[in-house]
């Protein structure tokens, strides 16, 4: 459909404005909500997320793309609420309890929004409990953590096995990030990923979505 | 010698070239022009929010020897505890931006002006270094002109901070008891991270160039991704160093 090609398009020029009429007329036109939303402006983050991954672009410009995807997502998410569409999954997301560092996690939280993902965002210094709570109340499936000091980084091994106490490890999967953060050390404290940026965090998360364990009945 | 020292804020103005660095681009890479524009503006709020302030603190080097065994955390080998033994001067140090700064990078990233928010966060980074610097050549002139200095040459320094370079972090403990950084608006926190964000605290090291030759091959040099530990000895070792 044209319009939608020329949302995404327009998306990843970074264009805000352009993007929300786009939008709106998309819908006023009558394209289905979601596929407004697949095919404008998450196929249009999708391109976006690509060139970086490439080296053809860069974070200050994947970051207009981005307040593009905002200005589109202000139009839809109404919609989609009023239509109960569902999301692409809802991640928990925070910097760690001790930790005030969260450039980070605000481009990840950015990213999966950008991908379609309802995202809950506890901001910095926050504890387990409330990573398990927050992600408990809103059903999330995901809940991301970053650190960007060593001595913060043990406060996700807490998270890991607070969610192994409560029974919840495996229906709410877990993804680390940050600076002094690797793959190791994910695989140490039992966390299920590890993402280096914003774009590499919405490919693993999707990707353990596909693998997330149902949950009680 | 102790003093706690304002900073004009226009000398810890950065440059484009160095934030847009600092985000990824490469060299000769042309971003959108709305990039540009924007890091011109994350500048132009580094001048204008930023309050810079450094304390420095000479010490001896029995002193310091407690201060860095801090909580007995630090790497088996460091070059810090290889240098110092050899330093004519020690001074510790602490640089700060003032909060102004973090709070506005947060209030962008609210009103998701997400470009400019980054951009700034990479100036204020610089800049929080660049104070340190400019720091640095006051201590050096301070003692100069108080007719310091066990050698007849203009010492070398470079500057070590706690939680790189195998000096654990919970460093930060005994470096705040001893220097009081608290007097300059900088708090740390349990974690031992300071508050404001944008705050540098360390030790000075001074003497003969050669002291600060240190080889790259510490277990801890395999998990550094900057290694600009390199080029800054390059400097002092070449007589280049700000601060020399």
């Amino acid at each position: 459909m044209e319009i939608l090609q020329q949302l995404a398009v327009t998306l990843q020029k970074g264009q805000d404005s352009q993007v929300r009429e786009l939008t709106r007329q998309a819908v006023e036109d009558g394209v289905p909500v979601q596929q407004v939303l697949d095919e404008g402006l998450i196929a249009g983050m999708g391109v976006v997320g690509e060139r970086f991954r490439t080296h053809q672009i860069f974070l200050p410009e994947v970051l207009l793309a981005a307040r593009a995807m905002y200005a589109g997502l202000d139009v839809l998410e109404p919609l989609l609420a009023a239509a109960e569409v569902p999301r692409a999954g809802t991640a928990v997301l925070g910097t760690v309890q001790g930790d005030l560092h969260d450039i980070g996690k605000n481009l990840v939280a950015i990213m999966l929004r950008g991908a379609g993902f309802s995202v809950i965002d506890l901001g910095h210094d926050v504890p387990p409990e409330r990573f398990v709570a927050a992600a408990r109340e809103s059903g999330a499936q995901i809940i991301g953590m970053s650190a960007l000091l060593t001595t913060t980084m043990p406060v996700m091994r807490r998270v890991v096995e607070l969610l192994a106490r409560e029974g919840l490890k495996g229906r709410i999967r877990t993804i680390i990030g940050g600076a002094p953060v690797s793959v190791e050390f994910a695989q140490e404290i039992g966390a299920d990923g590890y993402a280096y940026d914003g774009v590499s965090a919405v490919e693993r998360v999707k990707a353990l979505l596909q693998d997330v364990s149902p949950g009680p009945a | 010698m102790r003093a706690i020292v304002d900073i004009p804020a226009s000398e810890v103005r950065s440059d484009l070239t160095t934030i847009l660095r600092a985000q990824g681009l490469p060299a000769g890479y042309e971003p959108d022009p709305r990039v540009t524009a924007q890091g011109e503006e994350a500048l132009d709020l580094v001048t204008t929010l930023c309050a810079p302030r450094g304390v420095y603190a000479s010490l001896d080097q029995t002193t310091f020897a407690v201060i860095y065994g801090g909580q007995g955390k630090n790497a088996p080998e460091t070059p810090v505890a290889a240098v110092y033994p050899r330093a004519d001067h020690l001074a510790l140090f602490a640089v700060t931006l003032g909060p102004a700064v973090s709070v506005r990078i947060q209030e962008l990233f609210a009103r998701r002006e997400f470009t400019l928010a980054a951009l700034l966060d990479a100036a204020a980074s610089e800049a929080a270094e660049l104070a340190a610097t400019a720091l640095e050549r006051r201590y050096v002139a301070a003692l100069l002109a108080q007719g310091g200095g066990k050698t007849a040459r203009k010492p070398a320094f470079l500057a070590y901070s706690p939680g790189y370079c195998g000096w654990d972090v919970s460093g930060q403990a005994a470096l705040f008891a001893a220097l009081r950084p608290e007097e300059i608006g900088i708090h740390l926190r349990e974690s031992f991270l300071m508050d404001p964000l944008k705050s540098i605290t360390g030790v000075l090291l001074g003497g003969p160039a050669a002291i600060h030759a240190f080889w790259d091959g510490y277990p801890f040099c395999t998990a550094c991704e900057s290694r600009d530990c390199r080029e800054r000895i390059r400097r002092v070792l070449t007589g280049r160093a700000d601060g020399a």
